[in-house]
């Protein structure tokens, strides 16, 4: 079963760096919908099967049919792979990041609340946690205000600049 | 679930982690930003997830990386909205051309 462990996060880990890598923006947007379907597989051994369904469909069908949808508005465009920061100081932003990650990891530093016998998921979502639901349903309706922008973008100006596929 | 495969999926978390970041610092395309965005989402949700299964509290930690999920989806249509209106305002999506908020 470890190998199997392995296995999926080498997978995630790949999948991640092609995405990122990748010059295609339509490439890029499916390696995407592989790392949300491997890290949906990863949170499912954790014991999560609810998010690991809402992972699937979310982040490795929504999300890209999104992407897909709005890589043909914009057109394929081709950009200068350089950065605008150097990267030796991308590489040292990320050691900041990551050195900020473990602090909290030291002990003390955060104190956990002791455990205690768990109530259910719909507990949590519909009593603890009702603020939280109620700011999901906001962003839904912010969600489907952005929806409506991208829909009402259907008739671009084919005449600018940059477009390569006319 | 043995420690060892829970110190896989924490190695896991942290790849992506650095992944995205590193991502998001080079990439100088909207939609490819919005991408790397996703990306980074990632590990906060394997992360909730994890940090639930290591402390016995799986709801608790499920029902946080839901509200993740929800609003990495929302930031993702939002983001891409504005990528696509950015597209037609100015004619390209690249970040060093975009260096001025009038069109």
């Amino acid at each position: 079963m470890m190998v199997w462990y392995v296995l999926i996060a080498v997978g995630t880990i790949i999948c991640a760096i092609q995405a990122m890598r990748a010059v295609r923006l339509l490439t890029a947007a499916l390696w995407l919908a592989g790392t949300s379907a491997l890290v949906s597989v990863a949170i499912y051994l954790l014991g999560a099967p609810e998010v690991a369904a809402v992972e699937l469909s979310v982040g490795a069908g929504l999300v890209t049919v999104l992407f897909v949808f709005a890589i043909n508005l914009t057109g394929k465009e081709a950009v200068d792979e350089r950065s605008l920061i150097p990267k030796p100081l991308a590489w040292v932003l990320i050691a900041v990041a990551i050195g900020c990650l473990a602090f909290l990891l030291l002990p003390g530093v955060i104190t956990l609340p002791s455990e205690e016998v768990e109530p259910s998921l719909r507990d949590i979502l519909w009593g603890t946690r009702r603020l939280d639901l109620w700011l999901q349903i906001v962003m839904i309706f912010s969600g489907v205000l952005g929806v409506l922008g991208l829909l009402g973008t259907s008739q671009v100006d084919l005449s600018f600049p940059g477009r390569e596929d006319e | 679930m043995n420690i060892s495969a829970l110190n896989v999926f924490l190695i896991l978390v942290v790849c992506l982690f650095t992944i995205g970041i590193y991502g998001l610092l080079i990439t100088r395309n909207l939609i490819k930003m919005i991408v790397v965005l996703q990306i980074l989402v990632k590990p906060a949700i394997l992360a909730f997830v994890l940090a639930g299964h290591l402390r016995g509290q799986h709801n608790l930690g499920q029902s946080l990386a839901l509200t993740v999920i929800v609003a990495d989806t929302i930031v993702a249509v939002l983001g891409l909205s504005l990528a696509v209106q950015v597209r037609k305002h100015f004619g390209t999506l690249d970040l060093k051309h975009l260096n001025t908020l009038r069109r």
